[in-house]
Order: structure tokens, then sequence, then C-alpha cells
């Protein structure tokens, strides 16, 4: 019997399981997928955003400011990577900057600091490849840039080394309700617990209904990018995004933690909730949105495009409340942008209500960090040198586009959240997100994780169950 | 650590060809840097035959025609450092380096070669629309799983792009008892040789379908199959109404060399957008004195063969760099005039002796005369009847036309129908 179970691994979940995991408790988290940060925390534009666009007074707005506030000593924590870069709403006439003025002021009301309206000149010389046709914008100073899928892994991993539990490949189809919860996974495993949050995603509201919760209609989003070589990496510095319209912030031009560019998104309301394909004209509409903002936009140099869907509810505001039919059971839902931004306050706010409704008690042994080593090639050459040393597997390059070590690979593969699939293994080190998209390494990383998991090579998945790397053996 | 002379950055064929040069020249202390676990480069995964027929009048296998050289290398006392990955070459000639064993260290020889060889263009260049399921391969991937890993990447295939590892991969995954559907090119003409078309489509019945693309992939978990529809010649925008459908589990992307020159720009080298190596002159010295280039590095060559030749004469020069005998009085730019992709190299050094220029032609043209000009005038005219991009050419410059030279630059070009 658990205390509480966490429905759905991506970086809202997973924020909340961390914060959870501070408290004297037993913990679960269940994903139907093979890995965690499978939705919309696995392809998105990984923005903190500064907190001027929610209306004030929403759940957006309060949870944003929060978040952003928190985001950068959760991610030292954590290890992971953000950057303040700052983010800049581009104005292209009279009618934008009005609207940006009143961003401003809705900014200021919802606490946001380091805002200002800045002129053509300035704008100019903050981005060299801003548009010509810009005539001035919004700059936020306290915006940034961090990695989803990397949250959302750390703060699971980090909630895991202090004791909670995850169980992959757990797709929720049932769940009876009563004195507990008795929680039947689509293959059969049962797991009882006397709480549970609801955080999954863009089937939060099919999850909520399995407990006649129908109070709430989560639609997906599909957003498609390209991602440029790190060779263009320094084509903006900042977040570049147009004025916010109804249908959202719109196609973004910005720098990733990691140095690349990233275009898009386009925002494709969709009825199929699996659907991540790219399209034809999703991706002409990033490229032709990315040249409206900046002046020949390096596409040349893209290396990757990718599509995700996005969580939107029927009540264009987050939920996060309990739910009418059963006080035991949360329901975190509709966390569009800025989910990402808020997850950390999200995280806290949560773990702090259900151990006032559980009575918990905080642990005395919390451990906040998790050391990632993702920063391997950025140590000095002592540094390095010290780690081979230890573990000489740190010495041999295997993505050589990322400059990723063997090293790297095996601890993906041995630290919680356990790598189990080629993809699981790229989202955790970076191997195969360079400009050859796993060319040369994938078949050693296949062939390491074949070893490791002790399993045949054909065996290994892309990412999970159906997406065999190889089909058999030659003849 | 010892000191070196002369560092090789990469063990393939260029590399080993390089140092193998070098030291018959006279270069005495040699370390070949190989980030692999052996020597040979992308040569031990090439099984096919077609290697050596130009420089050992032999038909070999790549590994075959590898050994020919680490045999060479062995035989010499030249130091190789394998499993070894170079983070970092420096125009003051420093070469900073990491392994399991020496951890991350930095060596300063006299002179320095590079030759990391080239890298396929991936998928995800071409934001091609569609799925990222499991079963979307370059071609070389794929190569490495069937050739050096013993397993099979998929059972129905369909192959974008007609270079020629697409068009080996064709009858490799057919040989397999892999059913290859279709492959398809977006250009009107491959980019492969001829020989290739012959033997690995022709003699199998695999369809080339010439100015087509892949518009879209399906699949979720595996590739389930791929849309191809004709292109515009001239905009390679699809054109509607076109489209075929293939059922496959696989797709493999054979679009492309691209040169692996990341140390070499870090180094400040410059470079050629036109070969997207460094620009060289007939030493294969780049820009940086002392830092030299050969193979695929440098351009992509259409044989391992010449990639050797050229190799060699890099190991040469960096021992005459090496002596203080690189004599460079006055300095000739080659430039691609018209119909003319690139020349290699891209300029000469006067006092020299006859240099031989490697060039490629843009299309595919018939009934040619190529020409060489010193400014306006014109000092070499050579007839041919066929060319294509796929398939180098080249023209020797002799020593007294180069000496006698009078603008400072050689053009050349080509006069032709378009085919």
């Amino acid at each position: 019997m658990y205390d509480i179970l966490v429905i759905g691994g991506g970086v809202v979940g997973g924020m909340i399981l961390r914060e959870l995991s501070r408290f004297n408790a037993k913990i679960c988290l269940l994903e139907k997928e093979s890995d965690v940060a499978m939705g919309a925390s696995r392809a998105n534009s990984g923005i903190s955003h500064a907190g001027f666009d929610a209306k004030e007074g929403s759940l957006k707005a309060k949870f944003n400011v929060l978040g952003a506030s928190m985001m950068p000593k959760v991610t030292e924590e954590l290890g992971v990577k953000y950057k303040n870069n700052g983010s800049i709403v581009v104005g292209f006439n009279d009618e934008d900057m009005e609207t940006l003025q009143g961003l401003y002021e809705r900014g200021l009301k919802n606490g946001v600091k380091g805002l200002k309206i800045i002129d053509q000149q300035e704008l100019r010389t903050l981005e060299p490849n801003i548009s010509d046709d810009a005539v001035g914008a919004l700059f936020a100073t306290t915006a940034g840039i961090v990695c989803p899928y990397e949250l959302a892994i750390a703060s699971i991993g980090n909630a895991m080394d202090n004791g909670a539990e995850l169980k992959l490949n757990f797709e929720v189809d049932k769940i009876e309700t009563g004195e507990y919860f008795t929680v039947t996974s689509k293959d059969g495993q049962v797991v009882k617990a006397k709480y549970i949050v609801n955080s999954a995603g863009i089937y939060s509201d099919k999850i909520a209904g399995l407990i006649g919760d129908n109070s709430f209609k989560i639609g997906a989003r599909k957003g498609e990018y390209i991602l440029l070589d790190k060779e263009s990496g320094n084509f903006v510095n900042h977040t570049l995004f147009f004025c916010p319209t109804k249908k959202g912030k719109g196609i973004l031009v910005s720098q990733t933690v990691d140095n690349n560019i990233i275009l898009g998104p386009t925002a494709t309301e969709q009825d199929d909730k699996d659907d991540v394909t790219t399209t034809a004209d999703g991706l002409n509409d990033v490229i032709a949105s990315a040249n409206k903002l900046c002046k020949k936009v390096p596409v040349f140099n893209s290396i990757t495009s990718f599509a995700g869907l996005r969580a939107y509810s029927d009540r264009h505001d987050f939920i996060i409340e309990k739910s009418a039919l059963n006080d035991k059971f949360y329901n975190v839902a509709g966390i569009e942008s800025p989910g990402l931004t808020s997850a950390p306050a999200i995280g806290d706010f949560i773990a702090n209500e259900v151990a006032k409704d559980l009575n918990l008690n905080k642990k005395d042994n919390f451990n906040p960090t998790r050391k990632a080593d993702y920063f391997f090639k950025n140590l000095t050459n002592e540094e390095k040198n010290a780690v081979i040393k230890k573990i000489p597997e740190y010495g041999k390059i295997v993505c050589r586009c990322e400059s990723i070590t063997l090293g790297e690979i095996l601890r993906a593969i041995r630290e919680n959240p356990k790598a189990t699939t080629v993809d699981g293994i790229k989202r955790r080190t970076r191997a195969g997100m360079g400009r050859c998209q796993g060319g040369f390494c994938q078949p050693v990383i296949v062939s390491v994780l074949a070893k490791e998991l002790g399993i045949p090579y054909e065996q290994v998945t892309k990412s999970g169950k159906g997406s065999e790397i190889n089909v058999g053996r030659t003849k | 650590m010892k000191n070196y002379d002369l560092v090789v950055v990469g063990g393939g064929p260029a590399g080993m060809a390089a140092a193998v040069a070098a030291f018959d020249a006279g270069v005495k202390n040699i370390l070949i840097i190989e980030r692999d676990t052996k020597l040979g480069g992308v040569l031990n995964q090439c099984v096919h035959n077609g290697f050596g027929l130009t420089r050992f009048k032999e038909n070999l296998a790549g590994p075959e025609y590898a050994e020919k050289f680490s045999d060479e290398v062995e035989k010499r006392d030249i130091d190789v450092m394998l499993s070894t990955m170079v983070l970092e070459v420096g125009a003051d000639k420093t070469v900073t380096a990491m392994n399991s064993e020496y951890g991350v260290f930095t060596l300063k020889p006299m002179a320095i070669i590079l030759a990391m060889g080239c890298r396929e263009r991936s998928k995800g260049a071409l934001n091609i629309a569609g799925a990222r399921s499991a079963g979307i391969y370059s071609a070389g991937t794929a190569q490495r799983y069937v050739n050096i890993e013993g397993y099979l990447p998929g059972k129905n295939v369909v192959i974008l792009g007609s270079g020629d590892i697409g068009l080996i991969m064709a009858r490799r995954m057919t040989l397999e008892g892999a059913k290859v559907h279709a492959v398809c090119e977006i250009m009107p003409f491959s980019s492969g040789l001829k020989r290739n078309i012959v033997q690995c489509l022709d003699d199998f019945g695999i369809p080339l379908y010439l100015n087509h693309t892949i518009v879209d992939i399906q699949g979720k978990e595996r590739v389930t199959g791929v849309t191809i529809a004709e292109v515009n010649p001239v905009d390679k925008k699809p054109i509607k109404g076109t489209e075929i459908h293939f059922d496959c589990d696989t797709v493999l992307f054979s679009v492309g060399l691209i040169p692996e020159n990341e140390l070499t720009k870090n180094a400040g080298i410059p470079m050629s957008p036109r070969t997207k190596g460094a620009i060289v002159n007939q030493y294969r010295e780049t820009d940086v004195e002392g830092i030299f280039a050969c193979g695929n590095v440098l351009h992509v060559h259409d044989l391992v063969d010449f990639a050797s030749e050229e190799a060699e004469i890099a190991g040469r020069s960096a021992y005459e760099y090496i002596s203080g005998k690189l004599n460079k009085e006055k300095t000739v730019n080659l430039i691609n005039g018209a119909n003319i992709g690139y020349v290699l190299p891209q300029k000469i050094t006067v006092p020299s002796g006859d240099v031989k220029v490697f060039f490629r032609v843009t299309n595919v043209f018939k009934n040619v005369t190529f020409k060489v000009k010193d400014g306006d005038e014109v000092v070499i005219s050579k007839k041919k009847l066929t060319v294509a991009p796929g398939e180098m050419e080249t023209i020797v410059l002799k020593s007294d036309l180069l000496s006698a030279n009078k603008s400072g630059n050689i053009t050349i070009e080509l006069e032709a129908q378009n085919d």
C-alpha cells in the first residue's frame, strides 16, 4: 500500500514526486511509457517564462511567477542546465507596441521584475539578426531556458534517490475507490494507495474519468519544431517571440541550453493524442514564421525536426484542485504553457497540500541534490583527468558530435531513473542529439545497452516495445 | 609523453597512407591518432569489392584495402594510438586528445595532417515530414549493423538518395533477404558511380526513381510505410498527384557526405564553402603553415584509391615542411569557372612541379570541352564525351605553364550543351 501515487511521469509529475519525496511517505510514480518524460516534456520549447503572459489572478500567473523564481535553485540542485538568457517579445507595428505595453503592465501586476520596453535600436544591438521590420520589443530579463526532459528525468531521479518508486509501462486502466484506491494497469498489475495525484498530461481527463470525474476535457495541440546545429548556436542570444495572439505565443526563435537554435512550435489542435508526426505544412510554417522574426534564419543548418503534443483544458487555465468527487484525488491538469516554468511551484504546492492532508512529516535525511555528469565536457582538463583516472570509461568518447563518453552512457543506464532504450540514453546524455543524429554512435549504444541490460542485441529498442532497432541476425 | 614531429589525426585510408608516405620521405617520429578500436576507418565496414582497382590493379574488399595500408604502418616505426579522440587542434600546431589510458593530453608536433574523413548527411538535415519511429537510418549506419554487428535493421526497405552508399546498401540488404522497393533520387541523375547503378540496382531489378523524394514517413513505434512523390526539377518541390506509397519497415538515407571538419574550423583554418574542406595548396597544406589535410576531410572522393594518392602528397609535403624545403615564392589561385563545382587544390605555389588538379562538374553534360585559362587566355583545351558530378575529373597543369602564369589566376571551365 502506497501513501501516494502520482500518475504521469512528465515534468509536472516529476516535480510533484520530487517534492513529495521530502516527506516520510511511501510514494510511487506510474508511467505508461517505457521511460519518463515521453509526453509534452519530451518535445517543447524549453522556456522558463518571465510571467507577463498569463492573466492576473489566474493560476497560470501565480505558478509561473513563482516557478520562474524557483527555477535557478531547482536546476542547480538537480544538475539540470538552465540559462537566464532573457526573452524578447518583438513588435512590428503600432498595434503590437500597444499590446507590448499591455503585457508590460500585466507583468508588473503579476509581480514580474526586470521588464522593459526597448526601441528598435536597442533591439538591434541585442539581436543583430532581428528582422528589419521589427520596431521595438518587450525585454524580460528574468526569462530563461531550461531543458524540459532533463528537468523531468532529474526530478524523478532525485525523488527515487530519496526513496520514491517508479513503475514504467504501467498504463492505468481502472481505478477503484473506497477506503483506499486500487489501481489496475492494462496488463493486470495492481497497486493500492491512499491518495492519488493525477498529472497525466493529455490523458489526465481520461484518468479523472476513471473515478467518474468528468469535470474537464483535455485537448491535444501539436507543436512542430526545427532544431539547428550548434554551429548556428549564436544566431540569436535571447528567446524571441511574436506578440501573443488568441492561439498562444506563436512561433519562437531561441537558443537552447545546449547551444542549438530551436524554431517553433506550430499550434494545431488534433483529436489523435498519439500522433507526433511532423507535417510538410507545419515545417514550412515554422520556417516562414522564423524568417519573419529574424533575417536569413540558417535553416540549411537544421539537424532534426520533431513534434510534441501540449495538453490544454476547456477551462483555459491550469486545473490544480481536488476532485469534487473524491477529496483524496488531486487533479493537476491542463498544464499548458507556462507549465514547464510552473512545474517547480506546482510540485511544491501539491506536495505541501497532500502532506497536510495525510499529516506527513519531513524526512531528516532528504538529499536535494543530484550530481549530473552531463557537464563532463565542460570540466577542466585536470577535472576530467581526475574522473578518468577513477572511471576510465570517461576517457572513451562514444558520441563524437556532442563529445559524450562511455562513462556518461553507463551512468545513464545505471542511475535513477534508469535508461533502457536508445532514446532514453539520448535524453539523459545527449548522445545521438548532434549533427549526425546518432549515425555513428547508435550501433555502439545498442551494444552497450544489450550488455548492460543482459538482453540480445536485436531486442534493444529505440523507444520501447515495437521499436526494435534490428529485426534479426544476418544470414 | 613522447614528442612527435608529425601527428596524423585519423587512422582511416588517408591517415595511414599519409603516415606511411611521411615516414618513407624521412619523418621519423610519427603518431596516428584513431578514435575507433582499429585502423581502417569506414573501410572496415565496406565488405563489398571494387577497392584498389586503380592503385593495385586488384579488386579488393574494403577491409583488404585497409589491411594493405595497416600492414605498411605496422612494418614501420609509426606509433598508433587507438580509441583516442582528438578534442582540439590549435593553429599553433597543438593537438589535444583524450583516451582512457592517458586522460586528456596535449601534443605539440612540428606538423599535423588532418585526415578525419567525412560523415553522412542525416535525415534531420532534410526536414522530411512524418514519423521519427524506429526503422530510419542513414545508409552507413545500416551498413555497420549488417557488416560489423551482424544484424539486419529491416526487411522491407525504401532508400532515399542514390549516392554510392545507398546503392551499395540496396544490394547488401537484398543479399541479406530484404526487399528493396525503391531508390529515390531528388536530382535528375544519380550522384553514385555508374558501375554501382548497374551492379547494385539494375542487376537486382531495383527501381531507381529519379526526380523523386520522400514526402511522408508513416508509423508509430516502427516505420510502416513511406510516400514518395515526383519533384519539379527546378524548385525541387513535390508535385501533387504523383505520390506513390510503399509499405515498408525501413527507410535508409544516402543523401550526401560532409567532410568532418569541426576540428579544422575550431582551429580557425580557412575553409572552402564548395568542398566543405580546408582551402589548400598543391601540397595539401592549409592556410595555416604546417597543418595539412587529405582524404575525405578535404573533399569527398569517389574512390579510396584517390584518397590514398592525395594522402601521400600530404605525407611527403609534411616531410618537406618539417625539413624546411617547402619553397613558396608566388601563389596562383585556381578558380572554378562555368559549370565547375569545385577545383582542388584551390591554390598553387610556384615554383612547383607538374600539378594534378581535381575538379567536379555541376551537372550531367555531353560533348564537352574543358578550358584552362590564364586570365582570359585559353592555355589548355580538352574534349570529353560525357561528364557527371558523381565522377571526379582531373587535369595536369605543367610546371612551365604554372611558372609562366601572368594573371595570378587559373580558371577551369566547361563548355557544353546541357544533357
